[in-house]
């Protein structure tokens, strides 16, 4: 039987904080398909961060089964964990992360560099990358002559640049006004039409309406796993007119 | 990613700070700087010994009459003539590592032209004085042997003496000179020797045939020679060897059993200018280890730096990570970045200790001897230092969790 995009199986997760053993995660088995708009909701400390950090690879579970496209990958090396990130994988976080004082082109063909790409491939699919969040005519501008849902795109293109199956992001929304919020929502479930599978996390209910299947985790617990209409995101002015 | 694409990466991060790149690389480039300036002033100083030495004669040995023990105190040397003509024969004829020997009567006293006089040295000596002494003519014909023989009232003058008594750029060859009121004939100039390693002006003096000092000037004692015999050994290598062979031929001349001082004395100017060279040697080792000190510093410099450039970088670090740097692609970047420090300071560095040594050189007239071996130890070193100290940092670096780095305020 083909296996799902992702599929965790019984995946416990423990730190040590200090002397005390903190359990993170315990037991979680779930299962997304290509395409899927996911939200993970949970307050802070329930877990959902850690699960996402697994689901990211940039962390290995203590226990359980962790398959992103039919491989696993819980046991993996921190260089090959590397690798996944790098060609499936791709990120957006709350603070946009972009690389200051460098260019928005730059910026988006930083995961392509460590692809190895040739100069000339890099800026190209950068661009192209660029021109999708509908920033074609931003690229030479730095991270600080743009607005915070400019920059969040720029860090949704560098997502996207290398053509991942999967995107994570980690609380998107979190430092952009409501309109924007909106935007950055419509582009995630435009990623969807064309098979790549979001995950996103939040604690916000109005954000995870966009999505079409809300996960919600406490206690390092699935507690709620459900499918829903999602709600549709208006492409607003300021994202058609740039 | 490749290496080239690595450096271009450490590059623009560099640039991303250029003020504190700058100053992170200045302790490399006064390191670099000042190693290459005090080798190259020392080579210069120790160009400038050499010079100053074979300006003297090469191959020299200098042989001065004894002292003279009387009652426990020593007179100086020349306080009594021990040395006889018929040693210096001896020595011309019998030591074979010895090439020419010549004897050099002086005393100081005035000598006037028409117009001017002028207080100096006047040497009484033989034509192969000028050999040993590598002593060209500039004008005129330099001392014969039948001057000599003759015993003719003919000079040569030096280049001071000249400026002093006939004017700077005359030409006083055919005109008279007079020494304690004895006419000479001037048959010729010598050339600009300049002055001794201690100081002495070589051109300040007046040259005239021994036989001809002798009896018009200062009579001596028949048989005692009353000066230094100059001896020109064969080669360098025979130099000592002909100080040892003239001394116990001396010895034996003098009758001096063993025990006895000998009384006379020879100074081998090679020596002494091994021993000059070999001072400046040691100076120059003292500068340039202090110099190696603060290049070590620098390094440290260099090393704190990245630190504090990892620390603040962290979020970019876990970024990179997160995005699919491998920890080894993120040691390689901040290697590159601390050695392009050190390397692009190595290279500022030697800019600036060749231009401090070019300064320095003309400021004191100094020769500047460039050693390519230097820069390249130099900018190895350099090289060597930012790889070292980058090491640390360049770990910590890669050895960062992506998730606590991405969280890192």
């Amino acid at each position: 039987m083909p296996r799902e995009l992702i599929e965790l199986e019984q995946v416990v997760k423990n730190y040590h904080m200090g002397d005390v053993l903190v359990q993170a995660l315990a037991g979680v088995s779930l299962k997304i398909s290509s395409g899927e708009f996911v939200a993970i909701m949970g307050s802070s400390g329930s877990g959902k961060s850690t699960l996402m950090n697994l689901v990211g690879c940039l962390d290995r579970p203590t226990s359980g089964r962790y398959f992103l496209g039919g491989n696993e990958v819980s046991q993996l090396s921190r260089d090959q964990l590397a690798e996944i990130r790098n060609r499936q994988l791709g990120f957006v976080f709350q603070n946009f992360n972009l690389l200051a004082r460098t260019s928005a082109l730059e910026n988006v063909e930083l995961p392509l560099l460590y692809q190895g790409l040739p100069t000339n491939q890099r800026a190209e699919r950068a661009r192209a990358a660029l021109e999708r969040v509908a920033l074609g005519d931003r690229m030479d501008h730095l991270p600080n002559q743009l607005s915070g849902g400019q920059q969040q795109r720029v860090a949704i293109a560098r997502a996207l640049v290398g053509e991942p199956k999967l995107i994570l992001a980690d609380e998107p929304t979190g430092n952009l006004d409501s309109k924007t919020s909106v935007d950055v929502m419509a582009l995630f479930q435009s990623l969807g039409k064309n098979g790549i599978t979001v995950v996103l996390v939040t604690h916000e209910s109005d954000i995870a309406a966009f999505a079409s299947r809300v996960i919600e985790v406490r206690d390092g617990r699935v507690l709620v796993d459900r499918k829903q209409q999602a709600q549709r995101a208006q492409q607003a002015e300021s994202l058609s007119a740039t | 990613m490749n290496l080239w694409q690595t450096i271009r990466v450490a590059v623009r991060a560099l640039r991303r700070n250029k003020l504190r790149s700058f100053l992170t690389t200045l302790g490399i480039i006064i390191g670099v700087g000042a190693v290459i300036a005090t080798v190259a002033i020392g080579e210069g100083a120790k160009a400038k010994v050499q010079e100053a030495f074979a300006s003297m004669g090469s191959n020299l040995l200098i042989i001065m009459p004894g002292t003279s023990v009387a009652g426990g105190a020593h007179g100086g040397f020349g306080s009594m003539p021990t040395l006889t003509w018929d040693d210096l024969k001896a020595i011309q004829s019998e030591v074979a590592s010895v090439e020419l020997a010549a004897p050099l009567l002086f005393s100081n006293m005035q000598v006037a032209s028409e117009e001017q006089n002028w207080s100096t040295r006047v040497s009484g000596t033989t034509p192969d004085y000028f050999t040993i002494r590598n002593w060209p003519m500039a004008k005129g014909r330099p001392l014969s042997q039948s001057d000599v023989d003759t015993g003719a009232k003919v000079a040569v003058l030096g280049q001071t003496v000249v400026d002093k008594l006939y004017g700077p750029n005359s030409d006083p060859v055919g005109q008279t000179l007079r020494i304690k009121s004895v006419p000479f004939l001037v048959i010729g100039v010598m050339a600009k020797k300049g002055q001794s390693p201690v100081g002495t002006d070589y051109d300040d003096a007046v040259s005239i045939p021994t036989t001809a000092y002798l009896s018009k000037i200062q009579g001596g004692l028949k048989n005692y020679l009353s000066g230094m015999i100059f001896v020109g050994a064969r080669s360098l290598e025979a130099t000592r060897r002909a100080e040892i062979e003239i001394a116990a031929l001396l010895r034996d001349r003098h009758h001096l059993q063993g025990g006895i001082d000998d009384d006379f004395s020879i100074r081998n100017l090679t020596e002494m200018a091994s021993a000059q060279e070999q001072g400046t040697k040691t100076l120059t080792t003292l500068l340039s280890s202090i110099a190696a000190v603060s290049l070590l510093v620098g390094g440290i410099g260099i090393m704190n730096i990245m630190l504090v450039s990892v620390t603040e970088r962290t979020r970019e670090i876990g970024l990179r990570m997160a995005v699919g740097a491998k920890p080894r692609q993120i040691l390689i970047q901040f290697l590159v970045e601390s050695l392009t420090l050190s390397t692009l300071g190595g290279l500022l560095g030697i800019a600036a200790g060749l231009v401090t040594a070019q300064r320095l050189a003309s400021t004191f007239d100094w020769p500047m001897l460039i050693r390519p071996d230097v820069i390249v130890i130099a900018v190895g070193f350099s090289g060597l230092v930012g790889v070292v100290f980058g090491l640390y940092p360049a770990t910590r670096a890669a050895a960062l969790d992506p998730i606590d780095a991405l969280r890192y305020e």
